[in-house]
């Protein structure tokens, strides 16, 4: 018997495979150009001038940007404060006891909408709760912004750890005598403590880097931090308006600032996988 | 009786007082997980009460308008929600087939250890931060669209309207190419799951029959979990519609429709993101919300969809999610 010739075959299933290995090769290579232009361009205004003084007038030499760090980082800590207690309560409710309960359901559905909500829409919610209650832009709001994106993520995170606990675990700590809550929070935390501080790490990074939710709600000022109801110096949105801006020294301050964000959260990715993430759900 | 629960709250675990604690803690959590479905309710009704002002004086004539002049206070929301989803489509038909083929090569053509490697850079594009992507689109990757690829395209696809007009680098062109490299990592996640979940029988019955590697893919595997891709495509499809700030770096920020790729337009977000520190007045910023209630809208519903059509794959496999 003569095998039918398979050759167009072989020749589209040839270009499939070439096309697939270019376009994964494609991914990485605008994964490199972007690091790699930003170390170019960054690293020349990272001095240690850049990490203590105070922003300057353009084209004033010296120029630093000591208070927009400072004020992500204070954000970032405020809103992960916020984000993190609602975040792992809810979790418990859906992974502990709710697993097949509708409000649970419901929950989980409408926490997987929130995630991809655009952060920008968040921004106008705070705006209007808060900037336009309080009278103006505020550090709070922002922090409130910023915990609001961070929600989610921290809380479908553990939902998943704690169903990987192995329920004899639980019926042994409730046989001691001991009650739910903290059978929940010293034993079946215990265990599942890697995914949630996985769930913790990405959502810290995802919101570190976030500016649209920012420009409703902390603004940015070029003073230093005087209070959480006055508007915020930050870095994402103090790369906006200098990246914006038409001198050459702001727009390096810009690439400077960009740099230290990415580095900061591809840091906080490759700790969440390597570090705490080897045992995915 | 005082004896009895002098009794009672002596058994450790029977006490009165831990019994309510139980209760407490439950109903905290509850009330935790109640939080955010309370948080998306009220965008809704935050995003509708701002923009109330704005959908009162122009009636169903805002959706329409391409009219955007703060001078004289008119406002139409045609421009944005029409780059809106151009740039949207752009980045879909770039990201999709690309998605679906490097899916295809982390499961079936690259070995393990390679295939860990780059899915791990793959989804780190995910994890840059979308400010950065603005300031590498605009100082890198708009010069490179004006000296190489525009005129590319101009010389040699100029007969369409969609390749005419000056290079100037930014616009909806590199908007959308933008876009998809943003997306790019959500789609192949999913389809990634889905290639690997589907049974080995099924494969090795088509490489049984004399089936190459794409022909298992294309006739097999793809519609075994095609309800997965597309859940994966609307996903992508939401993160698009939504994007911020790089689409505000490299798209022009012009209220005008165009037939121009080449040509600078605006999206809903970059509107907002760009105007909304300008506006003052009281119309004009609920012009703004209204759009960005618009923009809601979109994507709560292809979010819905995508959610849906995920779970039901998940469930026909019986994965919990």
């Amino acid at each position: 018997m003569i095998p039918r010739p398979a050759t167009g075959r072989r020749i589209v299933n040839l270009l499939v495979s070439v096309a697939a290995s270019l376009a994964a090769l494609s991914g990485i290579f605008i994964l490199l150009w972007i690091t790699i232009m930003l170390a170019y361009k960054g690293l020349p205004a990272l001095n240690l001038g850049f990490f203590l003084n105070m922003p300057t007038p353009p084209m004033v030499p010296g120029g630093g940007l000591a208070n927009a760090i400072l004020g992500t980082l204070l954000l970032t800590v405020l809103a992960t404060f916020m984000a993190v207690p609602i975040g792992l309560l809810s979790g418990i409710c859906l992974g502990e006891f709710g697993q097949q309960s509708r409000l649970a359901d419901f929950c989980r559905f409408t926490a997987n909408v929130l995630t991809g909500m655009p952060s920008i829409i968040v921004g106008i919610f705070v705006y209007g709760l808060l900037v336009l209650t309080i009278g103006n832009f505020s550090g709070l709001a922002g922090a409130v912004a910023l915990a609001i994106i961070m929600l989610p993520v921290v809380a479908r995170t553990p939902e998943d750890m704690l169903r990987l606990v192995p329920d004899p675990l639980r019926e042994a700590a409730l046989a001691m005598g001991a009650p739910r809550w903290r059978v929940t929070l010293s034993i079946v935390f215990r265990a599942a403590r890697t995914g949630i501080m996985t769930g913790i790490l990405l959502g810290v990074a995802r919101v570190s880097g976030e500016t649209a939710p920012l420009l409703f709600t902390a603004l940015n000022s070029p003073y230093m931090i005087s209070s959480l109801f006055h508007p915020m110096p930050n870095l994402t949105v103090t790369i906006y308006n200098y990246a914006m801006s038409p001198y050459a020294d702001w727009q390096q301050l810009a690439w400077g600032a960009s740099l230290l964000i990415t580095a900061a959260v591809l840091a906080l990715n490759l700790l969440a996988r390597f570090v705490f993430g080897e045992k995915k759900p | 009786m005082p004896q009895a629960r002098d009794i009672a709250s002596a058994i450790p675990g029977k006490a009165p007082a831990k019994i309510g604690a139980d209760a407490l803690f439950k109903w905290f959590t509850i009330i935790a997980a109640l939080v955010v479905p309370i948080i998306m309710a009220g965008i809704f009704w935050e995003l509708l009460s701002l923009s109330w002002l704005a959908l009162k004086t122009f009636g169903w004539k805002f959706f329409i308008s391409e009219a955007w002049n703060p001078v004289t206070q008119n406002f139409g929301a045609a421009s944005s929600i029409f780059g809106t989803v151009v740039s949207t489509l752009i980045a879909m038909l770039l990201a999709v087939p690309m998605s679906i083929v490097i899916a295809l090569f982390l499961v079936e053509l690259a070995p393990p250890r390679i295939s860990k490697v780059v899915g791990s850079l793959i989804e780190l594009l995910a994890a840059i931060p979308s400010i950065i992507y603005g300031m590498w689109g605009l100082f890198v990757f708009a010069p490179f669209m004006a000296t190489y690829v525009q005129p590319f395209l101009g010389q040699y696809l100029g007969f369409l309207p969609l390749f005419q007009g000056p290079p100037m680098g930014i616009g909806m062109l590199t908007a959308g190419i933008i876009l998809a490299f943003m997306v790019l990592p959500f789609i192949t996640a999913i389809c990634r799951d889905v290639f690997a979940l589907v049974p080995a029988v099924l494969k090795e019955s088509g490489y049984g029959v004399g089936a190459t590697t794409w022909e298992v893919t294309y006739k097999i595997t793809i519609p075994y979990g095609v309800v997965g891709v597309l859940g994966g495509i609307f996903l992508g499809l939401g993160r698009a519609l939504g994007e911020t700030m790089a689409v505000t770096f490299v798209i022009g920020n012009s209220h005008r429709i165009s037939a121009s790729l080449f040509a600078p337009g605006n999206t809903i977000a970059s509107a907002l993101a760009n105007e909304f520190a300008e506006a003052t007045d009281p119309l004009f910023i609920s012009s703004l919300i209204a759009l960005g209630l618009v923009l809601f809208i979109f994507t709560f519903f292809v979010q819905v969809v995508s959610q849906l059509m995920l779970r039901r794959m998940y469930r026909g496999w019986s994965i919990k999610v």
